[in-house]
């Protein structure tokens, strides 16, 4: 896969392979804050930066430190500890910072460190050979795709406070189906790049 | 050695990612030592950055009321942040109407204090002080009420008016949690303070006190409240109540007949059946001794089988409707109970002449 470019990977991660609509990683935050669009692009901004920065250290332990080691069973452990530890770092910094994107962003934030869209990005990037460039460009291109999907999802939940929605389907079962349908509208993109 | 590396590799991760977090943290939440200015200069404290607004009130002795410890569940602990507390978090809108928000109305437990910060408290907060206590007696009144005496230790004395309460703390396995009593022993008694407790089947701290025994360590912050009595002995005194909400009344009652024996005073008192009367006998008494006390007790169910009553029967309002004129003479009435029983009791004493701003209520 190495003669994919960067460039490549990163809008093939925005739309053919979008990480939630293709694979469907990161349903229940995108479930759970999708009722405004302010508040999902907020969520989404901290899920873009903590997905770009995690895939970028985790090529490092993983390539630099589990591969020479033999320990690439610890994988999915080691992955899990550093996006927590990163994303408290990233709390704590913000907070410092930033103090207007932490108010934003303020209860987003830990709610990330369980988004397994972030942990699914950094294990595709080992499943599928990346180079060191080719996994930040999945990982920012994949934070970007989730944060599409989710903005796009909490608009259509905020007008479809207006329309009439059969009882057994309102809250979660209709946005569900939309999801269903986003992703097969994603399906069109399909045959503009292809990754694995 | 086979198993020694990935136990090391992944322990030596993990102990890194802690150096660098604690590391961080202490670079990154240090905001070192801020002003918090209470009251316009009335109160000036230093305190340590990067803590919430309500231990730093705590530690500085100031005792805000707090009913889950700083979790942001009860709402308690409002204060008004005039400057340096940043923009109103989520987790505190559920407890704030609006205009409380325009006001600067905020809840200590979730300001974080990151500069220096001048807030407003009620003048009365500032005369709360935390109390250790030792139980002198604990005694129960029916089946489900108990009568806890409380002798102070540090301070010695407590300094309260009728219906001020007390946050007794209670052990919980996520840390202390405080409940508010209403304070019965009467406001001449200093050296003790005096609750009417009911258990409440899973309450954490009803059931510390219900199992409260001579001798046990207790700690309590108080008074709180800002309610007032009238002064003025030509004011009637008239007190409603039911069910718990004994100790409030049984304050007013017990100060009002020492210190002005010649005010006119009134206790009604509403309970289900003859298992629930407690105090009748004391405040019978009470009443021989002072010709101006009055005391109705009323039962709500019908008596069983040779049970003997002569007091009044039906719900308290139809007493309160029986026993009191209508006159523009200047009462006030206090009120403690359930909310259908206050709403009745309102109705009532309005049609006897009572101002609506003359009477208070305690709804539970």
């Amino acid at each position: 896969m190495t003669e994919l470019s960067p460039f490549v990977i990163l809008i093939a991660a925005i739309f053919t392979n979008n990480i939630l609509l293709a694979n469907f990683l990161g349903m229940c935050s995108f479930l759970a804050v999708s009722k405004k669009i302010e508040t999902a692009a907020g969520l989404g901004a901290a899920v873009i930066f903590v997905t770009t920065a995690t895939t970028a250290i985790n090529y490092g332990i993983y390539h630099h430190v589990l591969t020479p080691l033999g320990l690439t069973y610890l994988t999915f452990i080691v992955f899990i500890a550093v996006i927590a530890a990163f994303v408290q770092f990233v709390e704590m910094f913000v907070e410092r910072f930033s103090l207007g994107l932490y108010h934003a962003l303020g209860i987003f934030l830990p709610l990330i460190t369980v988004n397994c869209a972030i942990l699914g990005a950094s294990l595709f990037m080992i499943i599928r050979n990346y180079t060191f460039w080719q996994s930040v460009a999945f990982g920012f291109g994949g934070g970007v795709g989730w944060t599409l999907a989710i903005v796009l999802i909490a608009g259509l939940r905020q007008r479809m406070r207006y329309s009439d929605v059969p009882v057994p389907f309102r809250g979660v079962a209709i946005a569900m189906v939309i999801t269903g349908v986003m992703a097969m509208a994603f399906m069109g993109f399909a045959g503009m790049v292809r990754i694995q | 050695m086979a198993l020694l590396l990935p136990i090391l590799v992944f322990g030596g991760l993990l102990v890194g990612l802690t150096i660098a977090l604690s590391l961080a943290e202490r670079v990154l939440i240090n905001y070192g030592v801020c002003k918090l200015d209470v009251n316009n200069g009335d109160r000036e404290f230093e305190v340590d950055g990067g803590q919430t607004l309500l231990s730093a009130l705590n530690e500085s002795k100031v005792f805000i009321p707090s009913a889950c410890g700083g979790r942001g569940s009860c709402g308690h602990c409002t204060v008004t942040v005039l400057s340096g507390g940043g923009p109103v978090l989520p987790t505190e809108t559920p407890f704030l109407t609006r205009v409380e928000v325009r006001q600067g109305v905020r809840l200590a437990c979730q300001v974080k204090i990151r500069e220096d910060i001048r807030i407003k408290v009620p003048e009365e907060i500032l005369n709360v002080k935390m109390f250790a206590a030792t139980v002198s007696a604990n005694h129960r009144l029916t089946h489900d009420l108990v009568e806890t005496h409380m002798r102070l230790d540090e301070p010695t004395e407590i300094e309260a008016r009728p219906g001020q309460y007390v946050q007794l703390q209670a052990p919980a396995p996520e840390g202390p949690v405080y409940r508010a009593y209403s304070i019965s022993s009467p406001a001449s008694v200093k050296d003790e303070v005096e609750l009417v407790v009911r258990l409440v089947p899973g309450g954490i701290a009803s059931t510390y006190i219900h199992g409260l025994e001579e001798g046990d360590q207790v700690i309590f912050t108080g008074p709180y409240g800002d309610f007032r009595m009238n002064e003025e002995p030509d004011v009637d005194i008239v007190c409603i109540g039911g069910g718990s909400g004994m100790a409030p009344l049984k304050n007013l009652v017990h100060t009002v007949t020492a210190r002005w024996p010649e005010r006119k005073c009134w206790l009604f008192f509403g309970c289900r059946t003859t298992q629930d009367i407690f105090y009748l006998d004391e405040f019978r008494e009470l009443e021989k001794k002072n010709p101006n006390f009055h005391v109705v007790y009323a039962l709500s169910d019908p008596l069983e089988g040779e049970e003997k009553w002569e007091g009044e029967t039906g719900f308290i309002h139809l007493s309160v409707d029986k026993h009191l004129d209508v006159s523009d003479r200047k009462r006030q009435a206090f009120l403690c109970g359930p909310p259908p029983m206050v709403e009745a009791v309102m109705k009532v004493l309005e049609g006897k002449g009572f101002k609506p701003e003359d009477i208070y209520y305690d709804e539970f």
